[in-house]
């Protein structure tokens, strides 16, 4: 994807150039500003203070702010500010430790768990749901009762509480890049486990670990003066907790008490979570400004009250594709191009193969006529029309949804590429086919749950009852795309696209799937678009062929013209690339031929 | 599914034997002095050694944990060492307000987190933010915070509550709405800001599935495909993240019960471990493990009984 840059140095240029990001962040500045004020305050207690914690002017309890005692004095006559500020010391060095204890144990354990997996995964894992499976302070408090009131124990035993987070997360996370290309290389070069952890799996860990280090510190300290002012902790320590039941056992007296502890807590609180945040936004910068920006263009095209009438003498072809041009928007403000200029059409009973690598556009292509690009997708030219009409005009910048939901299913159908996740694992097969028809062709249920079973048929599956029943775990790739490709003629379309629809599938349920298309195909007098890298499969079914590259088309026309006589040096390379050059090329022509004659 | 749910009720039996191990070690291998504790400064060798007697403790430690054990299967969880009240019965008074106070605050949690999520995840813009907003003035203040500032405000400022509860369990039906009222609330709050976001982010990945693209291409309207299948497939992740969030309020009840002076399990186990009433903290530990088992073994059954792969087979 991007231009590889040497292992050493791109962790140091990436840090920068994140905290570079987070600083700019407003939010994120605050954070830290606010974060480094507060520990600095609480680190230099013993000087800022004007008080010692404990100091008591019995003379002078619940004294309200100003002169010597600047915040007032609490009901023991104890200096407010003074108390605050020790108060950090001991609430920042408990968060501290609880993440530091959560860190030792979950990070380890989540590494080696994540990296072998094994009998330490399963252990390890039952260990984490049982921890979190316990209500923390009720843990607390029986170490409290067995143990007495330590600061330091307690944080110890709520880190061991915390630590499954940890342990998730560093497992989640090794274990999808375990298997990663560039694992696996640094692996073959002879790099031993423990150098790959340090240096391949702990970059990608880091940055997850801080963010949730940001989280568990907040809620460290809210635990942490929750047992303060439930009276648990240590009364000899002055703590925010403290503070805050003191403030609460006087609020008749002297409300403003309460103030100060809580300001103190939610904003170290606050701080870290934005902090944490600040972080993660830092991180995908890019995906955040593409999101934000969508609802402003959304609303135009649903708003363009009359369309304008499609180019005189182009109304017969069922899909006319004219200049388009799909974008997405850039951090930089930007848009990158993933279709550009990109014009065909298809006729009635017509198949139109769109070829091209992965990345050439061509599916973004299809989503586009089909109106299921991506949010984050615009329209940053050109128009196409379906049977006579514009489904996206000329200066719209979305796809109308409301334009489409009128064709989809309907007129136009689709085939998907992966057959198992492109069905909705909660619902039966059977369902998943009835319910469009009702919803589209307004029959009953019966009516077409017959039709169903008969289209279960038609598409080759052998018990369709069975199928019909099932859920889709239950069946084949092969037989699953048999029912998705049932779903897409069952409410009689006249255009259907097939996105790589046999890619997914074994290389002898493959062929069956084609068979099967150019079946449907020629049965039903239907419009197919197929979008494929494989110039088999265009041999096999298309009339007319489209090669893109890139984003462009390079060269469109008869298939039997482009197979013989590629003219673009980037058609010659994909045909030449093709791995069972000889044997099936002439035997896929001669078959298409014969299909023509 | 009758061997799935079968292993799930095993797995929850062998964790409460675990825990009530662990518990009790850790409780009774400390309660050295407790005896002292109990008499006072003035009692005697004689008086120590014979109440040492009395609570067991002079017994060696497996035989005091399997006594223990054998009368807990019997509903027979000993006496407070304070109160000599039954802890059986200590519970039972405490438990409906407890359990009234969580469960209503979960439900209330469950519906509003999931329309703000749902709207959230649909709508986008300026909802999304709002939510991510919320969620870090969710975290930033916790539930005892969120509480106090209740009682405060609410109560002592503008009296339009009682300050301290009046209920128990014989008590009207409005004592204990206008007395849970707020602590439901103050539980909520903070449940809501943290689950609504997650439950955004559970939806999203769910809207942004293949499926959901290939149900649209079918023409099935927006509306059903999140109601019908989105929502459906979101439901297990959300409803982990709402037992998450119920396993919470539990510990969140302790202190929020402490504040609104609620006769609850929460405030029991204050008292217990302030004076180190090892019997009444022991019986508190397990009964809310028991809940906890309860609800994770619901949850458990209900995402099988959603998910065909468990439950066809």
């Amino acid at each position: 994807m991007t231009e590889p840059t040497p292992a050493g140095q791109s962790g140091v240029v990436v840090r920068s150039s994140v905290f570079g990001r987070i600083v700019r962040n407003p939010l994120g500045l605050t954070a830290i500003v606010a974060l480094v004020l507060i520990g600095a305050a609480a680190a230099f207690a013993q000087v800022l203070a004007p008080f010692d914690q404990n100091f008591s002017d019995i003379t002078n309890t619940l004294a309200a702010p100003g002169g010597e005692y600047i915040l007032g004095t609490d009901s023991g006559g104890r200096d407010v500010l003074s108390r605050l500020l020790y108060g950090g010391q001991l609430t920042l060095a408990s968060a501290l430790l609880c993440a530091s204890v959560a860190i030792l144990i979950g990070l380890p354990t989540g590494l080696i768990a994540g990296y072998y997996g094994g009998w330490f995964d399963s252990t390890a894992s039952w260990f984490a749901n049982m921890i979190l499976s316990l209500p923390g302070i009720m843990v607390l408090l029986s170490v409290r009762a067995a143990l007495g009131p330590s600061v330091w124990l307690a944080m110890i035993v709520f880190g061991i509480l915390l630590s499954p987070g940890y342990f998730r997360l560093t497992r989640t996370v090794v274990q999808s890049v375990r298997n990663e290309l560039y694992v696996d290389a640094a692996r073959v070069s002879g790099l031993s486990d423990l150098r790959i952890i340090a240096r391949h799996i702990m970059s990608v860990v880091r940055a997850p670990i801080i963010i949730q280090t940001s989280i568990v510190a907040g809620v460290a300290i809210a635990i942490q003066s929750g047992l303060d002012f439930l009276g648990l902790g240590d009364p000899a320590q002055a703590t925010w907790g403290i503070m805050l039941s003191d403030g609460f056992r006087n609020v008749y007296l002297n409300p403003l008490l309460l103030v100060w502890p809580t300001l103190a807590i939610m904003t170290t609180i606050a701080s870290l979570v934005l902090l944490g945040n600040a972080i993660r936004d830092a991180l995908e910068d890019g995906q955040k400004i593409k999101a934000k920006r969508r609802p402003a263009g959304e609303k135009k095209p649903s708003r363009s009250a009359a369309l304008p009438t499609v180019e005189a003498g182009t109304e017969q072809h069922l899909l006319k594709v004219s200049n388009l041009a799909v974008g997405y928007p850039q951090a930089d403000g930007s848009i990158k191009k993933v279709v550009d200029d990109v014009s065909f059409h298809i006729d009635r009973g017509e198949v139109l193969s769109i070829v091209g690598e992965s990345g050439s556009g061509k599916s973004q292509t299809a989503f586009s006529i089909l109106g299921l690009l991506p949010d984050t997708a615009r329209i940053v030219g050109g128009s196409i029309q379906f049977d006579g009409a514009y489904t996206v005009a000329p200066g719209d910048e979305t796809v109308s949804s409301e334009r489409l939901s009128a064709l989809r299913g309907r007129r136009i159908s689709y085939i998907p590429q992966e057959p198992m996740s492109n069905l909705d694992p909660a619902f039966t097969i059977g369902s998943q086919l009835v319910r469009p028809m009702t919803v589209v062709l307004g029959i009953s249920k019966a009516e077409a749950k017959a039709r169903a079973l008969e289209l279960l048929a038609k598409v080759g599956i052998p018990n369709p009852q069975r199928t019909f029943d099932a859920y889709p775990h239950e069946v084949s790739g092969g037989m699953a795309q048999r029912v998705l490709i049932a779903g897409a003629i069952s409410c009689e379309p006249d255009l259907v696209i097939a996105d790589e629809p046999t890619t997914a599938l074994d290389v002898t349920v493959q062929a069956e799937v084609l068979d099967l298309l150019r079946t449907m195909q020629r049965q039903l007098g239907v419009g197919v678009i197929i979008v494929t890298h494989n110039f088999g499969v265009v041999a096999d079914l298309a009339d007319r062929v489209v090669v893109m590259q890139s984003g462009r088309v390079v060269e469109e026309g008869d298939v039997l013209e482009i197979l013989r006589h590629p003219k673009h040096p980037y058609t010659q390379t994909l045909l030449a690339s093709m791995l069972e050059d000889k044997t099936p090329m002439t035997k896929l022509t001669v078959d298409a031929a014969g299909g023509i004659a | 599914m009758v061997s799935f749910t079968l292993r799930r009720l095993g797995a929850g039996v062998v964790l409460l034997i675990a825990i009530s191990i662990l518990t009790y070690s850790i409780l009774f291998f400390s309660s050295a002095n407790i005896a002292r504790n109990l008499l006072g400064d003035q009692a005697t060798e004689e008086q120590i050694v014979l109440k040492e007697q009395q609570l067991g403790l002079d017994q060696p430690f497996l035989s005091r944990f399997a006594d223990w054990f054998m009368s807990a299967l019997s509903g027979d969880f000993g006496r407070s060492w304070f109160t000599s009240e039954p802890v059986a019965v200590a519970i039972a008074n405490r438990l409906p307000i407890t359990l009234t106070l969580v469960a209503v605050a979960i439900l209330l949690t469950a519906i509003i987190s999931t329309l703000i999520g749902m709207l959230a995840a649909v709508k986008r813009g300026w909802m999304d933010r709002a939510v991510q907003i919320g969620a870090v003035i969710g975290y930033a203040a916790p539930g005892f915070v969120i509480a106090v500032l209740f009682v405060t405000i609410f109560a002592v400022q503008l009296r339009l509550v009682p300050p301290v509860s009046t209920i128990s369990p014989g008590a009207t039906a409005a004592a204990w709405f206008t007395s849970l009222l707020l602590p439901v609330i103050a539980l909520a709050i903070n449940a809501v800001a943290s689950s609504a976001q997650q439950l955004r982010s559970a939806i999203i990945k769910q809207l942004e599935r293949d499926y959901v693209r290939t149900l649209r291409s079918r023409g099935i309207a927006e509306r059903e495909i999140l109601f019908r299948h989105v929502l459906r497939s979101a439901a297990p992740a959300g409803l982990t993240i709402l037992s998450l969030q119920f396993i919470g309020m539990l510990g969140g009840a302790v202190i929020v019960e402490q504040i609104f002076a609620l006769p609850g399990i929460g405030s029991l186990a204050v008292t217990a471990t302030a004076s180190g009433d090892i019997p009444v903290v022991m019986g508190v530990v397990l009964f809310t493990v028991i809940i906890v088992i309860v609800v994770n073994l619901l949850v458990d059954l209900v995402n099988g009984w959603l998910n065909p792969k468990v439950r066809v087979s």
